[in-house]
């Protein structure tokens, strides 16, 4: 009975079915697939050459309870996460907020200015011109000229200098994905519900954005959310680049770059798995919390 | 009060915008803080710009200036040098580089334009409609965006080696039409389109798909564009990697890093390349912003 429900509710939805079917059965073939693939991966032990073989929860042992860079990863992965994470976030939701007083062309180019770091191709090359770490480097020749250091600072061979260049970087590098999609959320606004609000008593911009503009565009944030979580855990490639791989001492290390050692280089893909296993659970529990807090916006 | 209702109504009607908002001031504006945020904008705007500032001074820079020590940001003497040695490299590759440009644009082409449709597509009814499994699905494409990319890598290479698309251009542009991010983007955007609109619309007696194309699609096109800016970027930066081999199916973004891979000697055309490599996709971003502003500056989603 509950069957025959269910199969012509099917049915009488077969249309959308049919509008689904294209993306779904690609996405089912080179996305689920793989991941189910890499997810079983994790229980084996598997270096490309031979076939994997079955050791239960061996790898997730050996990370959690052995590996002492991996908990260094972590802990480096979570210090950047949490301080460019909202920042970021906050960043992008402030800039687009901005731009979107501004008109026309102003606009697009405005857009432009700050999705720059994102969109031209070797960004991080103008931070290693910035933080050469000899006294013709830009921000060593700024501060001697100024007085307030003698010598120049090795900015990136310094282990206490890494994690707090990483995290300025990386802010700088904030206005991407989410900060487009908020751009394009503002241009869906009706327009008349600031007429409307104005009427009703708000009077001054802080208060239309709390009240009006954040909960017009509530999808584009939780979208934005998302992106941002995966771009804060996954911190690598500015750390590869600008701290080096190995960093000094490791303290450039996150779980990403430690995932591209084991995978990229040393071949142990099951390892590798683990990794990327432990990181997507972490990644699902702050997005749970992270909607949950997004909810309340306009409240 | 029932004036702006019925001002919104018309509004409403005859779907014309808001023209003294549109054109005049803003409501709730004060000019200290306009001014505050001017310069809080300009100050930031400055650092942000710096990559781009780089990378055209660098093109423009003659051998002497690009090994200066220490590193000059702005260049003194210009000359358009390096674009000439650029396109003498460019006669020489393997194959005739116009090859290359064509594979570039059968891949960011077919894979941009392919993503939006099938992204959009399946966007809509999972936005709009309740149906058995429409929760299931769309979580799992949310979730899907959290699993590292790198691991999945080697299953994706035997999934693609399976089915006998490796080396193919098909290799690139059939994973790419899938990707997690378009979904949820197109869905959420779509989400907000009040359901008013479309009932009306199906009680015309529109068939779904017509629905979906006529009412759904142009009410969505800031979001199908900004989709078409990342889809554009990541597959322009593809070098065609391990699911290219044949060297006649490789794109321009192969071929650009070869050159810049030739060492000092090319410094000169390996800034040039620099220079194209960023300034296409900042074409195309810049046309697709300006047609989002154009088409949304005057109204919203309205009702």
């Amino acid at each position: 009975m509950g069957n025959e429900r269910l199969g012509s509710r099917i049915g009488k939805n077969k249309v959308f079915y049919l509008m689904l079917a294209p993306y779904f059965s690609l996405f089912f073939l080179f996305t689920i697939l793989p991941v189910l693939i890499s997810i079983f991966f994790s229980l084996t032990y598997f270096d490309m050459h031979s076939m994997p073989q079955f050791i239960g929860w061996g790898n997730y042992a050996r990370l959690l309870l052995e590996d002492d860079l991996f908990i260094v990863a972590l802990r480096n992965t979570l210090i950047l996460a949490v301080v460019t994470g909202p920042v970021s976030y906050i960043l992008c939701v402030l800039f687009a907020w901005i731009i979107n007083e501004f008109r026309g062309f102003t606009r697009a180019l405005l857009t432009l200015v700050f999705y720059a770091p994102s969109i031209s191709g070797q960004a991080y090359l103008i931070w290693n011109i910035i933080l050469t770490g000899d006294r013709y480097g830009f921000l060593n020749g700024l501060l001697m000229q100024g007085g307030f250091i003698q010598e120049a600072i090795l900015w990136l061979q310094t282990e206490k200098y890494i994690l707090p260049v990483l995290i300025v970087v990386q802010l700088w590098l904030s206005l991407g994905t989410g900060f487009l999609a908020f751009i394009a959320g503002l241009q869906t606004v009706d327009k008349t519900l600031y007429e409307a609000a104005a009427i009703d008593g708000v009077s001054n911009r802080w208060q239309e954005l709390w009240f009006i503009t954040l909960p017009a565009i509530r999808p584009q944030l939780m979208f934005g959310a998302i992106m941002q979580i995966t771009q804060s855990f996954a911190i690598a490639d500015v750390s590869l680049y600008l701290a080096g791989n190995p960093s000094i001492n490791n303290s450039g290390a996150t779980i990403v770059t430690t995932l591209l050692d084991y995978g990229g280089i040393r071949f142990e893909m099951g390892y590798a798995s683990a990794i990327a296993t432990v990181l997507f659970i972490m990644m699902v529990g702050t997005n749970k919390v992270v909607q949950r807090m997004l909810r309340r916006i306009g409240e | 009060m029932s004036a702006s209702d019925l001002s919104s109504k018309i509004k409403h009607n005859s779907k014309r915008s808001n023209m003294r908002i549109s054109r005049g001031k803003k409501i709730n504006r004060s000019r200290a803080g306009n001014m505050l945020l001017f310069v809080l904008m300009a100050i930031c705007g400055l650092f942000m710009v710096l990559p781009i500032v780089m990378i055209v001074n660098n093109s423009l820079k003659p051998p002497d200036e690009l090994f200066q020590f220490p590193p000059r940001l702005f260049v003194r003497n210009p000359t358009l040098e390096n674009f000439a040695d650029l396109f003498v490299l460019m006669g020489d590759t393997w194959v005739p580089f116009s090859r290359y440009i064509l594979n570039t644009i059968i891949i960011t082409g077919g894979g941009t334009i392919g993503h939006v449709l099938c992204a959009s597509l399946a966007a809509y009814p999972l936005a709009k409609r309740k149906f058995p499994g429409s929760t299931l699905l769309f979580n799992v494409v949310i979730l899907s965006l959290m699993f590292s990319w790198t691991v999945t890598q080697i299953p994706n290479y035997m999934i693609i080696s399976a089915l006998g698309i490796n080396n193919t251009y098909l290799a690139l542009i059939l994973p790419s039409w899938s990707f997690g991010i378009g979904l949820y983007l197109m869905k959420q955007f779509m989400e907000q389109i009040p359901d008013s609109i479309i009932e009306s619309a199906r009680l015309d007696g529109a068939k779904e798909i017509k629905v979906f194309w006529l009412i759904v699609m142009p009410n969505v096109k800031p979001a199908w564009l900004t989709l078409a800016i990342f889809q554009f970027q990541i597959l322009w930066g593809n070098t065609g990697g391990m699911f290219l081999r044949s060297e006649e199916l490789k794109p321009m973004q192969f071929a650009m890093q070869q050159i810049m891979a030739g060492g000092a000697a090319r410094a000169g055309a390996s800034a040039a390349v620099a220079f194209i490599i960023a300034a296409i996709p900042i074409t195309f971003f810049l046309i697709c912003q300006s047609s989002i502003f154009e088409t949304m500056t005057t109204s919203g989603i309205k009702e």
